[in-house]
């Protein structure tokens, strides 16, 4: 299987990148931009033929190394690989 | 949301005590609404207030003839250097952020004690820190270790301050409660220091920089019944650092006060814009009016209570001299900040705040400044149940356990001893291009473009010493630092200090708080380097860790002629080589009883300050005579590994010794006992009678043990080391600690 | 002679870059804000090292789009002498006046060090008081200074001499253990075709005195001064 994992600061924390990569797009006067906020996309490969068990080690992983979850959320899904 | 009735049940939820409570009755006449609840609560808390601290810190001696403002007047302590320079300087914690999340608590403590400098108008020209982990062969302690490295490291570096010095210890007493200590030297042109003042009424004030989140509000201030799950998840007591819109408000700050278009200018740190308002009305005894509608804020639905104690970082609060409006705004708009007008100078000495046309808060600023209106405490003191236990432990019955080439070694090995280049190669150290002795020697040596002048400086404190007897820990501290100063080149001129310890409700803590402060006072008295100011943190403790009690000194040196910048290593072959002081039967809190019975016991070193201040003033005069081609004080694990550093500090060009020390002492006393006042020091072989004689005419005790060269540390014939195998260990130990998984 | 210190919001070795040439070399020598627009009077641009923008996104991402690129762009076509360093480096490949990219270290590690470079091509405009292999000490300080690029570009970059420094150990020979951040082909600087815009992660501003170092840098800077007939 494969997940694929979205790690994002929280929304109530502060952004630096984001913040910066929002005003050089707004310096480039291309359309009406009002927030960037930048993450990590992780992809991950294991070997699980159970979903739910699937899911639940994804998100052990996220808790517990992938993310600070005291800053950072985080989003997955899976897919079926053959 | 809707803010919650305020009553002394929720005034305890805060952290405020019931007698506290009456106390803000009283002065305010009625009950707090839940805006001034908050104020109170982060002024009055020991962060802000210093309140059980604070009579044990007004014992310190702050009067120096250089001092150009005294400790706790402004951000940091002032020092003038002559050139029209002055020299400003701190340090500060962030240990309880850091065990958090220590890549972002570890940033973030480097930009607030770099903000606490440039809101002086002085330029940063380095920092420094002091940081203790848990021992590494734990995964958890090497996390930390690493992420707060890469913390400091990424902001430093970014900001473009160079990270000169500073000191790492590994002990298991520091697993749940890591200690970060961060210190920034500036330096200002002495009429240009911009201060933490209102003077007009109704001058601007501007909020700069970064706009304002709910950054860093404590949960337990939180606590009540109207938090919904959605709240909760607002709440966030992490924060992230910014270190590009900090590098812009430090030149945009140094660029208002170049301008002279402002009349004062505080950071907003702990306590944000409660904190820098307060106690500049309070000292200036001016009011302070905010319209918290004109703040730019990052989050929705903000209440007065959230703004006014966010903690968000990179903000600055401004007063612009009258008038001067649009030169201010041209500043801050070049540099790409964000800056709103909300309030103006009142005379009404109280801390006024309006928000949606209402008067929100309104308290006299006068009680919540620290050592004004706030509250002061004496706590009671006892010795600690365990500490004769602790003393008695007798020393003289330790005897090596193994050849004294295998004790040196497993000593020399030790991570509190090794090389922390791991760590210092992680930093920029050069940019500025001032580093004359950058990390990894006694002290750093920083040169100021333009004069002929060098500043040096250090973080010290065996915490160790500390635990055992509290008094003498805190006076070999100071002495530690100042004779490393010296090793440089460099005459000691002052002390900013930084006080980790447990919880100060504790009476055999704050027994351990008050000894260290007594003997620090007294230390500084002699060697006369007054306390400029400094930073308290307690409640370092777990249910199963306690710190030692760790009075970090930052000590700061001048050098007036910058050809007497001194290293620490061996330089030429040929030279000769001088223990200078005493080396005594002191293996009390030493390495090696600590790497080789696994003991922290017995009694410290004795320390002799005047003996400390005739030393040092000999070892400067030697230096600045141009005898002196090396100095290396003899501190931790003692005079063998003192030697090993001298022949392999400059790992580009290692030098050996052949050493014959003499001394009635057994073997493993010479070699590891820690006595004080000690340098290991190389003269050029022509200067021998001189030397000898300034020595005697001071009553210095020396004797000469060698001269340099060879491939080889040979100590009293004892062991034979070649000088690639002390490479290996010092400079490889660490990395493959940390590199392996 | 002219030169145009180019300062980005986050730059921080523009003063040391500007002490190099006022104080230590006796240059004309200007801070030129990133605004600014025109470039013509001046003789030699130097981008500094730092962190423009705060590196965020990539390094030298967001400054290439700086209104003062333009006329950088258009000055080193024209065939104006520009050196960038370290972040420099890094805006000069992100505006494509030089090939390549700076990746991050391979050990991920920020690194602060003095380091061993070879000079392998003296015949440039910035190393023409070099001898061919000659080995110089210049420090480093970064976090991106992994240089990398296609196999094809490498050769195109060898066959035309454009390989200007790469990092060696003390006998001058290109070893694993001297690459101090897994540059591909150990390289440390490289210069376009044309040999008017040189790019390299050392400080060359921050060894331009005996007080701080051995004062190699200054065989680079003095280059730059003689190939403008100083010096």
């Amino acid at each position: 299987m494969k997940a694929k994992i979205k790690v994002m600061l929280k929304k109530s924390i502060l952004d630096p990148q984001g913040k910066t990569v929002l005003h050089a797009i707004q310096d480039m006067n291309i359309g009406n931009f009002s927030d960037v906020r930048i993450g990590k996309y992780i992809e991950v490969s294991f070997n699980n033929s159970n979903l739910d068990s699937a899911k639940s080690e994804i998100d052990d992983i996220c808790k517990k190394l992938l993310s600070n979850p005291v800053m950072e959320d985080y989003d997955f899904e899976i897919e079926e690989i053959n | 949301m809707n803010e919650p009735v305020v009553n002394l049940e929720l005034a305890i939820e805060h952290g405020l005590s019931e007698e506290e409570y009456d106390k803000i009755l009283k002065i305010l006449n009625r009950t707090p609404t839940y805006t001034e609840l908050g104020i109170f609560s982060v002024m009055w808390s020991e962060h802000c207030s210093y309140k059980n601290s604070l009579l044990q810190l007004k014992t310190l001696p702050k009067e120096g003839k250089q001092l150009l403002v005294e400790a706790g007047e402004e951000n940091a302590g002032l020092i003038d250097i002559g050139d029209n320079l002055a020299v400003a300087f701190k340090i500060e914690s962030h240990n309880h952020p850091s065990a958090v999340e220590p890549y972002q608590g570890a940033a973030t403590g480097v930009g607030g004690i770099m903000r606490d400098i440039f809101t002086m108008g002085a330029r940063p020209i380095a920092a420094l820190n002091s940081l203790r982990f848990g021992e590494l062969d734990n995964n958890r302690n090497k996390y930390l270790f690493d992420g707060v490295v890469k913390g400091i490291g990424d902001y430093g570096n970014c900001l473009g301050i160079p990270t000169v010095a500073g000191e790492v210890y590994f002990e298991d007493c520091y697993t749940d409660n890591c200690l970060v200590n961060a210190m920034t030297v500036g330096v200002a042109n002495k009429d240009r220091i911009a201060k933490a003042t209102v003077k007009t009424v109704g001058a601007s004030i501007y909020a700069i920089g970064s706009a304002t989140g709910r950054d860093g509000i404590h949960g337990a201030t939180f606590a009540s019944e109207e938090l919904s799950e959605e709240s909760e998840e607002k709440r966030s007591s992490v924060q992230v650092g910014d270190p590009f819109t900090e590098k812009l408000l430090l030149e945009a700050t140094l660029e208002l006060i170049k301008e002279d278009v402002l009349e004062g200018i505080q950071d907003m740190g702990a306590a944000g814009l409660t904190s820098s308002s307060a106690e500049m009305s309070a000292k200036s005894g001016l009011g302070i009016e905010f319209n918290l509608d004109k703040l730019h804020l990052r989050e929705e639905n903000m209440i007065p209570y959230e703004i006014m104690l966010s903690e968000s970082q990179e903000r600055m609060l401004a007063i612009c001299k009258p008038g001067k409006e649009s030169e201010f705004e041209i500043v801050c708009k070049k540099w790409d900040l964000d800056f709103a007008l909300i309030g103006r100078v009142t005379d009404s000495k109280n801390l006024t705040i309006n928000f949606k046309g209402k008067t929100v808060a309104d308290i006299p600023s006068y009680y919540l400044s620290a050592g004004d209106g706030a509250p002061v405490y004496k706590r009671e003191v006892k010795v600690p149940d365990y500490q004769n236990d602790l003393n008695s432990f007798d020393t003289n019955n330790i005897r090596s356990k193994e050849s004294t080439e295998k004790e040196f070694l497993k000593v020399f090995s030790s991570t509190n001893i090794v090389s922390k280049q791991w760590v210092y190669h992680q930093y920029d150290y050069m940019v500025r291009t001032n580093t004359v002795i950058g990390p990894g020697s006694d002290a750093a040596v920083v040169r100021i473009k333009g004069t002929n002048k060098a500043i040096s400086m250090k973080t010290d404190c065996n915490a160790r010493y500390v635990y055992l007897d509290p008094r003498t820990g805190a006076k070999i501290a100071v002495a530690e630092a100042a004779r490393n100063v010296v090793c440089s080149g460099a005459k000691p001129i002052a002390v900013t200090n930084c006080l980790n310890f447990g919880n100060p409700y504790k009476p055999d803590i704050y027994w351990q708080f008050s000894e260290s402060i007594v003997g620090m006072g007294e230390a500084c008295r002699v060697l006369q380097t007054p306390v400029t100011g400094g930073n308290v943190s307690f409640y370092n403790e777990s249910d199963k860790w306690r710190v030692y009690p760790t009075p970090v000194i930052g000590m700061i040196g001048l050098i007036e002629d910058i050809k007497n910048v001194t290293p620490s290593g061996f330089q030429n072959i040929g030279d000769l080589v001088y223990l200078i002081g005493e080396t005594k039967n002191e293996l009390g809190g030493s390495e090696y009883l600590k790497v080789i019975y696994d003991k922290v016991a017995g009694m410290p070193p004795e320390i002799d300050l005047e003996i400390e201040k005739s030393t040092n003033e000999t070892i400067l005069n030697a230096i600045k005579s141009g005898y002196v081609v090396s100095a290396h004080d003899v501190s931790d694990g003692g005079l063998s590994i003192a030697l090993a550093e001298c022949c392999i500090i400059n790992k580009s060009n290692p030098i050996g010794i052949e050493a014959k020390i003499s001394s009635e002492l057994k073997e493993h006393q010479v070699l590891f006992s820690e006595s004080q006042s000690r340098f290991v020091i190389s003269i050029k072989p022509n200067f021998k009678s001189d030397f000898e004689s300034l020595c005697n005419s001071n009553n210095i005790i020396f004797q000469s043990i060698g001269e340099t060269g060879g491939n080889e540390l040979n100590i009293n014939d004892l062991f034979n080391i070649s000088l690639s195998k002390l490479i290996d260990v010092y400079y490889n130990t660490l990395p493959e600690i940390m590199n392996s998984k | 002679m002219k030169v145009a210190i180019i300062v980005f919001p986050g730059s921080n070795c523009d003063h040391d870059a500007y002490y190099s040439f006022k104080k230590i070399l006796n240059v004309d020598t200007d801070f030129v804000w990133h605004k600014e627009s025109n470039l013509d009077k001046y003789d030699l641009i130097v981008l500094p090292g730092g962190f423009s923008y705060g590196d965020y996104l990539r390094c030298g991402a967001i400054s290439r789009f700086s209104p003062v690129m333009k006329s950088i762009v258009a000055n080193a076509k024209k065939g104006k002498l520009v050196i960038g360093i370290c972040n420099g480096f890094q805006i000069l490949t992100e505006s494509g006046l030089l090939p390549g990219a700076l990746i991050k270290n391979e050990n991920r590690q920020f690194v602060c060090k003095n380091v061993k470079l070879r000079v392998d091509n003296s015949e440039t405009n910035f190393t023409n008081l070099c001898n061919l292999g000659d080995t110089i000490t210049i420090p480093i300080a970064h976090g991106e200074g992994n240089y990398y690029c296609e196999d094809n570009v490498l050769e195109e970059l060898k066959s035309n001499q454009q390989v200007v420094f790469r990092y060696v150990d003390d006998n001058g020979q290109t070893q694993n253990q001297s690459n101090p951040n897994g540059s591909k082909d150990n390289i440390a600087g490289i210069i376009n075709k044309q040999g008017n815009v040189l790019g390299m992660m050392p400080h060359p501003e921050r060894n331009a005195e005996k007080l701080i170092g051995n004062a190699d840098g200054l065989k680079i800077l003095n280059s730059i001064l003689t190939s403008f007939g100083k010096n």
